[in-house]
């Protein structure tokens, strides 16, 4: 049986909020600032936030490459059994060798 | 079906006390995780060693491996002795939750598959369901079916080990590496629970004229060392099809021309970069040398002035 899907770009552009997050990641708010005050994803925060009317937190947008960056983080904490801050690192290193190869290349 | 040999997996002595097991797996995990091995073969080695720690880290599960003798080879033809559902009973709940995929060896000796739901995806519970199991796939395209934006066809293995086919339309903005979800397109949901994704990772295979840099595309086009002093309008392939380009007076080997918008598609799309390679003719015979000589006579020209 073949049916034809169109999918959902996770790219630069995505503008997700912290629930849309939770929802796609399978993962609780609480890890996400977690990850957030790691630096492992970063943030935009939207709008100027004249009052208090809303948290910080609910400005909060991610893009498509933050999706992949928690996927990642919870694969590497799951299977390695190691802290946030040894996945901020690998990940990092892991970016590093990535355009170091794709540098090699050309 | 065939015997694994989990010892020689993990490479660790049959007398290996459980800290050095787990010394094994955490090393070879680390080595072979897909998140950090790119070779083709990471993932299904990463399996074999969840596999193989997932049954000597269990004191039970391992006495029963064990008492199958030590005399088996990885990958020997093997059948469980008839009386072995009898002989060992397995506490529940032993499994590490590692990702499914586990060998039919492991199946038939340790299958208890009610413990084995849900996978990675975690979190997600609602009231009286769980989401199902996010997939993930990998697949390579051509720059042609990426520009194109083709349908592409994925087989998708999903964690009850049955294959499903799916058609997927390349979206625009692809570049190599570029992830996408296809939303409830994963494994089923427990209960009332919604299914759950799959994300598909675009791979580019190279190509033998383009080569991708994110959305641009770099091209390298052969010139006549005439073209490149006097200007020329050439026809440049492109992925969309050929275009003329302007070649101004006087450019260099090296030059580069930027076709904007004849990359991949995308929001912005990406840009042609082509880089002029002047190739020079030989000279092979008295006419052609005559011609150079006089070039070298009338240009008085200096490559390495200046540098």
């Amino acid at each position: 049986m073949t049916r034809r899907i169109d999918p959902q770009l996770l790219d630069e552009q995505l503008e997700l909020t912290l629930r849309d997050m939770c929802h796609i990641c399978g993962v609780h708010a609480e890890f996400l600032v977690e990850l957030v005050s790691e630096g492992i994803i970063e943030a935009r925060g939207v709008g100027p936030g004249r009052r208090r009317a809303s948290s910080p937190v609910q400005r909060w947008r991610f893009d498509g490459v933050a999706v992949v960056r928690v996927q990642r983080a919870v694969r590497l904490q799951q299977d390695l059994g190691v802290n946030l801050a040894g996945v901020a690192l690998a990940l990092d290193l892991l970016d590093e060798l990535e355009a170091l190869r794709a540098g090699g290349r050309s | 079906m065939e015997y694994r040999d989990y010892y020689a997996v993990l490479g660790v002595d049959r007398k290996a006390s459980a800290d050095d097991i787990k010394k094994a797996y955490r090393r070879l995990a680390r080595k072979f995780h897909p998140d950090v091995n790119a070779e083709p073969d990471a993932e299904d080695r990463f399996k074999e060693v969840g596999e193989a720690y997932e049954v000597l880290s269990d004191p039970e599960k391992r006495a029963a491996y064990d008492a199958l003798g030590a005399n088996w080879k990885d990958h020997q033809n093997f059948q469980p002795p008839p009386d072995w559902s009898q002989q060992f009973e397995f506490g529940g709940g032993g499994f590490t939750g590692h990702d499914g995929g586990f060998s039919d060896f492991f199946e038939t000796l340790f299958g208890q598959h009610e413990f084995r739901g849900g996978g990675r995806s975690g979190g997600g519970r609602r009231a009286g369901g769980f989401k199902g199991a996010d997939e993930h796939a990998r697949v390579g395209i051509t720059l042609e079916e990426a520009y194109q934006r083709a349908s592409v066809e994925i087989d998708v293995r999903g964690p009850d080990g049955k294959t499903r086919r799916l058609r997927v339309k390349i979206p625009a903005g692809i570049s190599d590496g570029q992830r996408v979800r296809l939303k409830g397109q994963g494994g089923p949901g427990v209960g009332s629970g919604q299914p759950g994704d799959l994300f598909v990772e675009f791979r580019l295979v190279p190509h033998p004229q383009f080569r991708p840099d994110g959305r641009d595309i770099h091209y390298e086009l052969p010139v006549a060392p005439w073209e490149a002093a006097l200007g020329a309008e050439l026809t440049v392939p492109t992925l969309g099809g050929s275009v003329k380009l302007k070649v101004p007076a006087n450019a260099q080997a090296g030059s580069k021309l930027r076709l904007k918008g004849r990359g991949l598609p995308g929001q912005p799309p990406g840009d042609q970069i082509v880089t002029l390679k002047v190739l020079l003719p030989k000279a092979d015979t008295a006419e052609k040398k005559a011609l150079y000589r006089q070039m070298a006579d009338t240009m008085a020209f200096d490559p390495r002035a200046g540098s």
